[in-house]
């Protein structure tokens, strides 16, 4: 076996006469964070969707496992192991926390006519599987609708280990968090690649993918800058692959303040 | 917050968070009132209202004979009736989806066992089975269409409401140069199928109360109330299992699921056109238990049977704490709602207050529940940030 569990060769996707990925190439290696970084539009939520099984790829090779493969639908890429927590969410505000966490997966007992969804042991494995990941659900009858952005979105990483995801896709987890929640994620994230999954995440906040990340993949206008370990590359690189050259001047006042802070840390 | 600033705070967060969590606790917990948790539930307004309901009619009502045995049969009945399309659509609201067609598909479905039964010389069994699965294939189709062209089920049932109104009239004057169809209780006498929805249960044990002086009697010394009758039977039957595979069962969850985000239910993998196209057969399913019911009490079938019965039905489930948008409701509370139904047509009818009032009061109840409920939707998924 290869030893990545998911290996792009040159993939693309079109949309029409659209370009959303052009000859994508990727490795993504278990127990490692790997951070798909790029601004609006540079196509990361479609290249995700493309491991993901949401869009099959119109060229190119997806190996999964070293072996090549094609998903029809998310439900083949997630019996696969590979499980995305999308922007939006993917959960249902008016179900309770157990009832999302097994939504698609119920566990039953009894048998026959008589077999029902077993509320008691789900109750207690949603609330043990979020507690490992540090949220105390008071009550998982409660609806979800009642948690902040942050537990939901760990709520949905649980539910992803728990099931036995080998790949955790995460879709721009932080974007909607306030600054505690997005580090309580973030948390998250460091204990599922602890587990040993291999996590890919997306976000345009490199302030939010350096720390935790251990390889860096750069999109712009659909196409890859190439990907990277963390010890080639400073923040400051990272910064500037991504605005492409542009918006120079923000940039260099940015960085400044970096040199700053880096100096004092 | 400019950015650096920002990576200082995470990590700060952080370590605050974690000491915040070793710490934690219970103080998180606030103990929520039995009451405040009974006034979350869905099918909690149905329930008050009902009681209200029947707190008014026994001060104004209370001697008019609508408390009596019989008259207590009666409103059950006209509940019961209501009640066993409100099940099924109950579920199907929950879904996401209505059914407008359930009244149509009344009267579609009594033509379709009494027709084959009267003018074709099936036996009775066979016309009922018939009629079942003729129903049961139309909701097929409107749920097939409903989930492959993903227009709104409101539209695409809204068509086979007209449909197979047109449709009943349509063939029954063509096969019987009538619209109201008589004569099946002649062939129902005996059979097997007939008596589980014509007839009532519990004959023996109403006689004895009849002698008892439990209940009053006829001068002829029959009880004035024969029995329980099947449609009530049915109704609670249905209930109690609905409403045990709606919270209890894996198929569910995935209603819920499929009404509260049908997206986020496909990919996790839930089923989602298949629950709902199994609940458009449900529906249609229910529809024809009602017509069976009705066909055999009266020994016939009417083209106009059922006429606005979609709409009473959407009422009662709304009444019962359902969401219009899907996603959140209950079986009990539908029944409920058909139950308050029953009791204030019923009740106004012995009170002598005049019918109309009947409607401007559901139009009222209507409103009512659905600020409810609105109400109740915030506070359950009231977001804290
Ligand atoms: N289903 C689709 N149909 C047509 N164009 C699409 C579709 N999905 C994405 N695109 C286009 O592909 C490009 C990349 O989009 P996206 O992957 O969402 O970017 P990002 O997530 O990086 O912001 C955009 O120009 C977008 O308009
Ligand atoms: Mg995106």
């Amino acid at each position: 076996m290869s030893e990545f569990i998911i290996e792009l060769k040159k993939v693309s996707r079109y949309f029409g006469s659209v370009i959303a990925i052009k000859d994508i190439d990727m490795k993504v290696k278990l127990g490692e964070v790997h951070c798909l970084l790029g601004d609006n539009g540079a196509g990361k939520s479609t290249l995700i969707k493309t491991l993901a099984g949401v869009h099959a790829p119109s060229d190119g090779e997806y190996l999964f496992e070293g072996k090549p493969v094609v998903f029809e639908s998310p439900v083949e890429a997630l019996d696969s192991g590979i499980a995305t927590v999308y922007q939006d969410l993917a959960l249902v505000p008016l179900m309770s926390v157990t009832r999302n966490f097994f939504m698609g997966r119920e566990i039953t007992k009894g048998r026959g006519i008589f077999k029902r969804f077993d509320i008691e042991t789900a109750n207690q494995i949603a609330q043990k599987g979020m507690a490992e990941m540090g949220i105390n659900v008071r009550d998982p009858s409660q609806a979800i609708g009642t948690m902040s952005g942050g537990e939901r979105q760990c709520l949905a990483i649980a539910r992803a280990i728990h099931f036995g995801a080998k790949v955790l896709i995460l879709d721009e987890p932080t974007a909607a968090l306030g600054v505690k929640q997005s580090a309580n994620v973030l948390k998250v994230v460091a204990k599922a690649k602890a587990r040993g999954l291999a996590v890919i995440l997306i976000t345009h906040n490199v302030h939010h993918a350096y720390p935790i990340a251990d390889r860096f993949t750069l999109l712009n206008r659909g196409q890859s800058l190439g990907s990277f370990m963390k010890s080639e590359v400073s923040r400051e690189d990272v910064l500037e692959m991504m605005a492409g050259g542009q918006e120079l001047d923000e940039l260099t006042a940015e960085l400044e303040e970096f040199s700053r802070l880096d100096a004092t840390a | 917050m400019t950015d650096q600033t920002q990576s200082v705070d995470l990590s700060k967060m952080a370590e605050d968070k974690s000491r915040e969590e070793k710490s934690a606790g219970d103080e998180r917990v606030r103990k929520v009132p039995t009451w405040k948790r009974l006034l979350h539930r869905p099918e909690f307004g149905a329930i008050s209202g009902a009681l209200l309901v029947f707190v008014f009619f026994f001060i104004t009502a209370g001697d008019s004979g609508m408390f009596a045995s019989d008259g207590i049969i009666n409103w059950t009945t006209v509940s019961a009736q209501l009640g066993l399309i409100a099940i099924s659509a109950c579920l199907l609201m929950i879904a996401g989806e209505f059914d407008l067609s359930i009244g149509s598909m009344i009267g579609f479905a009594g033509m379709m066992m009494t027709i084959p039964a009267v003018y074709w010389g099936w036996p009775i069994w066979g016309a009922i089975l018939f009629a079942f699965a003729g129903a049961m294939l139309i909701g097929f189709l409107n749920g097939y269409i409903v989930v492959k062209t993903g227009l709104p089920s409101f539209i695409v049932s809204l068509a086979f409401l007209f449909m197979l109104r047109g449709l009943t009239i349509a063939l029954s004057i063509l096969f019987t140069n009538r619209t109201i169809v008589g004569g099946i209780d002649k062939y129902a006498d005996g059979d097997w199928l007939a008596a589980v929805f014509g007839g009532v249960i519990g004959k023996s044990l109403f006689t004895w109360f009849a002698n008892i002086g439990l209940i009053s009697s006829y001068d002829d010394g029959t009880p004035v109330v024969e029995g329980i009758p099947m449609v009530i039977v049915w109704c609670v039957f249905l209930a109690v299992v609905a409403s045990w595979v709606l919270l209890r069962t894996k198929y569910g969850n995935w209603i819920f699921a499929t009404g509260g985000d049908d997206k986020a239910a496909r990919n996790v993998g839930v089923p989602v056109d298949k629950v709902k196209i199994s609940l458009f057969m449900f529906t249609a399913f229910t529809a024809t238990v009602y017509a069976a019911c009705q066909v055999f009490e009266f020994g016939s079938a009417s083209a106009d049977r059922g006429v606005l019965k979609e709409f009473e039905a959407i009422i009662a489930v709304v009444i019962g704490g359902a969401l219009l948008t899907g996603g959140y409701g209950s079986v009990i509370g539908a029944c409920f709602g058909a139950l308050i139904f029953g009791v204030v047509q019923m009740g106004i009818f012995f009170t002598g207050i005049d019918s109309d009032w009947f409607r401007v009061f559901l139009g009222a109840m209507l409103l009512i529940a659905v600020l409810f409920n609105n109400y109740i939707r915030k506070k359950v998924t009231e977001a804290r940030h």
